[in-house]
């Protein structure tokens, strides 16, 4: 059976996926080292010793993410959070930049390492050389393929694949996209944020109301829709072709309906996204999912209940698995 | 301190292409060119009759030829051209996607602002395995540069110095999408935006410029005044991003400024009325927000040397 990997951003939210039927729980440390370097998030490294602990203790991995790329003349910061994680004993480590593998690879020679979506390997090529170099176990495919183009990789591919199944939807490749530090001066790759909150405004105009990212405008509203939040890519901007959601409409994926398809197509582990998101959210979701692979795996129809209240402007989409738009 | 001219991003017609190589060839004071279809494989063909005489042109100048690889490779047929490309002789491939590393192993080669390196220790995995030239991602702000440039002496370090930025690569192209086509019957609606398609803000503030699956800044990079500082950095080559205007002149502004025969003000001055209306920024390299332009101070455009 395909394996459920399960975002956690507290050890209250780690416990919850793990008793809602989580296999392992990706987290990270309480700093830049990981992609999502929200304030009041992560793991301190004695709540990383901890929630390993209990997660081995209740028959859960748990696989650290140290995922942003390593500011020069500070990769000491991102060598110690690999140690520690190891220390801790970390099932797999989810890495991004190179040189950061090149170092886990020589010293912790032993340890489970996955590529993360941050390096954006979307072929068999560039995991090959993920796994030839650095011994790389797993690759988290960007989501920019298809469904055919993933079974084409697997076919190809020695490494393991994991895909995203459900949550915030990049719209550009993974790991390649400055867009959030060109109007904020900070960005995923960096700082491990993405239109972050802090230079986030919200204006209260005639018409409704106005978001904006670092003094540009993402978004405006009617007073009869509800102002939903503003990253970068997801806005509506005006070009001579037209207005509106010119890169992508504020949805979320939901591949529970290509669950099927994702494991014909030899995929290992099945990604849910939000770290940044409560207890609630990680609960229901991971349930849902158990429930769904359960469901695949006896042949019954699922019993899907609505997600819809956890996704991005209550709309879903299957996002590159299925191109519509090709 | 060389000068490269990076790739054309856009959709040009082909001629115009092989006519905008064929005058830089004969008039552009640029040491490198990096040539090649990077954004999109499916306008690939229409260059590939005439990179051979280009390449010819340009290397028959003086200059070194570098061939850029797909940003984002996905499908088959773009894997297949991109091993074809790895296995090319007579000219340095420029990686601009790891996939050509596998093929390349070891073989010296170029890397490309699209792979990201953010410091040392990466710089130096590349380096180790044949990367004889670095051009660093724009989002990268000085001091990292500095440290990167100071610890892979032997290779060269290169900034993008001039052109709008590119921001994101999709596997989604937005020309079709705007124009309600799907990617695979896009008709090359992007011919029709030669340097890019803007995109405002609903308030008409000038924002992004589309072009296909790439999204780059509306204003465009202007390093001019940071050039001595990036010298002193140990960065030895600077890069200039063709836009559509006289590409020639935007090099012999930035070699003249370089070589002490203008002064930053009179520089800058010309590379406006060069590629007029279009806003300066150089935030990245100040770690600040990218879209701003903090004003040189006197002497950092020449250095402490000149």
């Amino acid at each position: 059976m395909m394996e459920l990997i399960c975002p956690a951003g507290t050890p209250a939210a780690l416990k919850s996926a793990i008793d809602a039927g989580a296999d392992a729980i990706y987290c990270g440390f309480a700093d830049e080292t990981n992609a999502r370097n929200f304030p009041g998030l992560n793991f301190s490294r004695d709540e990383m010793r901890k929630s390993i602990a209990l997660a081995h203790g209740r028959g859960a991995r748990v696989l650290v993410a140290i995922n942003t790329f390593p500011r020069a003349s500070a990769v000491d910061i991102w060598h110690r959070a690999v140690d520690d994680a190891v220390s801790a004993g970390a099932d797999a480590l989810i890495l991004a930049d190179i040189g950061l593998m090149d170092y886990t690879a020589r010293r912790h020679p032993n340890q489970r390492l996955h590529v993360s979506v941050q390096a954006a390997a979307a072929n068999p090529d560039a995991i090959a050389f993920y796994a030839e170099n650095f011994g790389a176990r797993r690759v988290v495919l960007p989501r920019v393929l298809s469904v055919p183009e993933i079974a084409e990789i697997t076919r190809e591919s020695a490494c393991e694949t994991e895909v995203f199944v459900f949550g915030g939807l990049c719209v550009m490749a993974e790991g390649r996209c400055s867009l959030s530090s060109y109007a904020t001066g900070k960005s995923p790759n960096m700082q491990g944020v993405c239109s972050p909150p802090s230079h986030v405004t919200y204006e209260q105009t005639a018409d409704g109301t106005k978001s904006s990212l670092g003094g540009f405008t993402i978004n405006r509203f009617a007073m009869s829709e509800p102002a939903g939040y503003p990253t970068l890519c997801k806005g509506r901007f005006s070009t001579a072709q037209g207005a509106g959601y010119i890169f992508e409409d504020p949805v979320s994926l939901d591949a529970t309906t290509l669950l099927r398809g994702l494991r014909d197509a030899g995929v290992t582990a099945l990604k849910i996204e939000g770290r940044q998101r409560g207890r609630a959210y990680v609960e229901s979701v991971v349930r849902h999912f158990r429930h769904a692979l359960a469901a695949l795996e006896s042949g019954s129809e699922a019993d899907i209940a609505s997600l819809k209240p956890f996704t991005e402007g209550q709309a879903s989409t299957l996002g590159a698995y299925r191109k519509n738009w090709r | 301190m060389q000068l490269s001219l990076g790739p054309v991003l856009y959709n040009w017609a082909p001629e115009r292409w092989r006519d905008f190589y064929f005058r830089i060839a004969d008039e552009a004071p640029v040491d490198v060119v990096s040539v090649g279809e990077i954004v999109c494989s499916k306008r690939s063909p229409f260059f590939a009759d005439h990179i051979p005489a280009v390449v010819e042109r340009l290397q028959s100048a003086g200059k070194e030829v570098l061939l850029g690889s797909l940003i984002l490779v996905s499908l088959r047929r773009e894997r297949r051209q991109t091993e074809e490309l790895a296995s090319a002789e007579g000219a340095l491939v420029e990686v601009n996607d790891l996939t050509c590393l596998r093929t390349l192993a070891g073989r010296a080669h170029a890397i490309g602002p699209f792979v990201n390196i953010y410091n040392e220790a990466s710089a130096a995995f590349h380096d180790a395995h044949g990367a004889r030239r670095i051009c660093l991602p724009p989002e990268l702000p000085l001091a990292s540069i500095a440290a990167i440039a100071k610890a892979v002496p032997d290779v060269v370090t290169e900034v993008f110095a001039f052109g709008r930025v590119p921001l994101a690569i999709s596997a989604r192209c937005y020309h079709a999408r705007l124009h309600k086509l799907a990617k695979d019957n896009c008709r090359f609606v992007c011919e029709k935006d030669p340097d890019g398609l803007l995109l405002n803000t609903l308030e008409q503030q000038d924002f992004l410029t589309v072009n296909g699956v790439q999204t780059l800044s509306h204003s465009c990079a202007n390093l001019l005044g940071e050039a001595g500082l990036l010298r002193e950095s140990n960065v030895r080559s600077l890069r200039l991003s063709p836009q559509d205007c006289d590409m020639v002149e935007i090099a012999r502004i930035f070699r003249d400024v370089l070589d002490g025969r203008e002064d930053f003000d009179g520089g800058n001055r010309r590379l406006a009325a060069a590629y007029p209306g279009v806003p300066f920024s150089n935030g990245f390299l100040w770690a600040e927000p990218g879209h701003l332009y903090r004003q040189a101070r006197s002497g950092d455009a020449q250095g402490s040397a000149a």
